[in-house]
């Protein structure tokens, strides 16, 4: 059939645009040249001064700290602040939704500047935690944007007769709640994690000088000529990131089931 | 004790790390450096320079989003006739290039377009025209559709799996065509995702200073380089946010029509 021919075609065509840079980067990591255009040969000698490069180790170490803290953190404020929203009147609720979209939906370089803005004029200096905050502070609209939605599926019933047959509020809620919207808890917090790993804009603006995330560093090699090394480690990351994602996704199928089968 | 205290914690950080700062650009924005009060700093958008990088900010960043909605929308369709689950492998797969470091994705875009590089040399193999917009920009317009193609695939399908097979064989039902069903059923009912995926790649398309960077060569100037470079190069804070609120009021309203269209958040990409 024309039409399934012409989908498989469409869908392929995408597939490619989406992945041939990517593509690129691999089979680069791999080049013993140190050129992008020429391909002299195979070699693992890019893998080697990865791991023996102090700047790339150093700005790996701050990427991950700083997405790990920085998920967590917006995950648990995040989720507190979703079951608090749950049990807000009409207005407020609409206020607090609306307010969440600021970082979504305002530019990342506008959020970057009024950050930097903010703790130069508190006497803040920029370094390590102010990127950290930096980041939780876009993370926390992903995990709510995640949670809400859990959150609001939530029987009210079910946790007043945990506590009616004694359960504490706190032992209630982690004993019924919390099982319910944690599929919601994991995608925020997966998604906070990955945000907080590609992000450049705001981190540029907010780092200061002594300190390098993998984003900036690739961005200030860009113009001395980057090392391949750091296709080395992008190939690395990306595979773990597949990985975690699809660890991710496991719990989000399972759900999808259970709903079919209702 | 009362459960909306909960919200506590997040309201006090958005309140300090979201309203105060932006309550500063406004400030920065209509003072001088002495913190008197001045509109100079958004009167200098007028000045040639900055004008041309925001009316080519403008035309690039419509450009790349118009390309995007006719990339996508198809794409959609037929990514919701496949009938697989949202987070299944298919959807996954348009989902995970996002999850490379950007940077390097449209760098190594540099490399493919160039003047000898992969594409041009096939071109070349089958005797078809060269590519030459490196350094161009039709290579920051390619270069925004690639990054932001998912911003807009992503709200279309989810509001285009919302719209059920009994709404579609309904209007068949009562005669009308393919054609007819698509333009009076399922694009109105897709809108909401449609105009939340044009505001998601429209923003980030007209504030970017780094495609422009890495694919026009630095050579090509839009209105986020020359924000960018007010606060690294030159240190004019007052100058660069009186700059970013003239950007905001463009930012304003794309979120403006948003919420006039899409008043459930029905259109969110995550």
């Amino acid at each position: 059939m024309i039409g399934r021919f012409f989908k498989r075609f469409y869908l392929a065509t995408i597939f490619v645009f989406l992945y041939a840079p990517i593509a690129a980067l691999m089979v680069l990591s791999f080049n013993s040249s140190k050129y992008m255009s020429k391909w002299t040969g195979f070699s693992l000698t890019w893998y080697e001064q990865l791991f023996s490069s102090e700047l790339i180790m150093s700005a790996l170490r701050n990427t991950l700290v700083i997405a790990l803290l920085s998920a967590l953190i917006a995950t648990v404020i995040g989720t507190a602040a979703c079951l608090g929203i749950n049990h807000m009147k009409k207005v407020p609720r609409t206020l607090m939704m609306g307010m969440n979209n600021i970082p979504l939906m305002n530019a990342d370089i506008v959020t970057g500047i009024s950050l930097m803005l903010c703790f130069i004029a508190f006497g803040v200096s920029l370094g390590f935690g102010t990127v950290l905050i930096a980041h939780i502070t876009f993370n926390i609209p992903y995990v709510v944007l995640s949670v809400m939605p859990k959150v609001k599926q939530t029987e009210k019933s079910t946790y007043e007769a945990a506590l009616d047959l004694g359960a504490s509020p706190l032992k209630a809620f982690f004993k019924v709640v919390f099982p319910d919207i944690l599929p919601g808890v994991l995608s925020g917090f997966l998604l906070a994690f990955t945000m907080s790993l590609d992000d450049f804009i705001i981190t540029h603006f907010t780092k200061g000088a002594g300190i390098n995330t993998l984003s900036t560093l690739i961005y200030s090699e860009v113009r001395k000529g980057i090392k391949p090394s750091l296709y080395a480690l992008s190939t690395i990351l990306f595979l773990a990131v597949l990985i975690l994602l699809v660890i991710g996704n496991l719990p989000k199928k399972k759900n999808h089931e259970a709903i079919k089968e209702r | 004790m009362s459960k909306k205290l909960l919200s506590g914690p997040y309201i006090v950080w958005m309140v300090g790390f979201t309203l105060i700062p932006l309550a500063l650009i406004v400030f920065y924005g209509l003072t001088d450096k002495a913190g008197a009060f001045t509109l100079e700093n958004i009167m200098a958008i007028a000045q040639p320079e900055r004008l041309n990088a925001l009316l080519r900010s403008l035309k690039l960043s419509l450009v790349s989003t118009a390309i995007c909605l006719v990339l996508a929308y198809p794409l959609a369709m037929i990514l919701k006739s496949l009938k697989v689950g949202r987070g299944s492998f298919i959807v996954f797969i348009f989902i995970l290039p996002m999850w490379m470091n950007f940077l390097l994705r449209t760098m190594a875009w540099q490399t493919l377009l160039d003047h000898n590089g992969v594409i041009n040399n096939i071109l070349r193999f089958f005797n078809l025209p060269e590519l030459k917009i490196i350094n161009t920009q039709a290579a920051i317009i390619f270069g925004m559709v690639y990054n932001f193609l998912p911003f807009m695939v992503l709200p279309i399908y989810n509001v285009l799996v919302k719209i059920g097979d009994d709404t579609v064989e309904a209007a068949r039902d009562l005669g009308a065509n393919s054609v007819q069903t698509f333009f009076r059923v399922i694009l109105p009912l897709s809108m909401p995702g449609v105009i939340s995926g044009i505001t998601m790649v429209f923003v980030p398309a007209l504030t970017t200073f780094v495609i422009s960077d890495l694919l026009g060569g630095g050579m090509i100037l839009l209105i986020g380089n020359v924000i960018e470079q007010e606060f690294t190069f030159t240190t004019n804070w007052n100058l660069g946010s009186g700059l970013s609120l003239v950007l905001m009021v463009f930012i304003l309203i794309s979120m403006a029509i948003l919420a006039k269209y899409d008043k459930e958040g029905e259109g969110a990409a995550f």
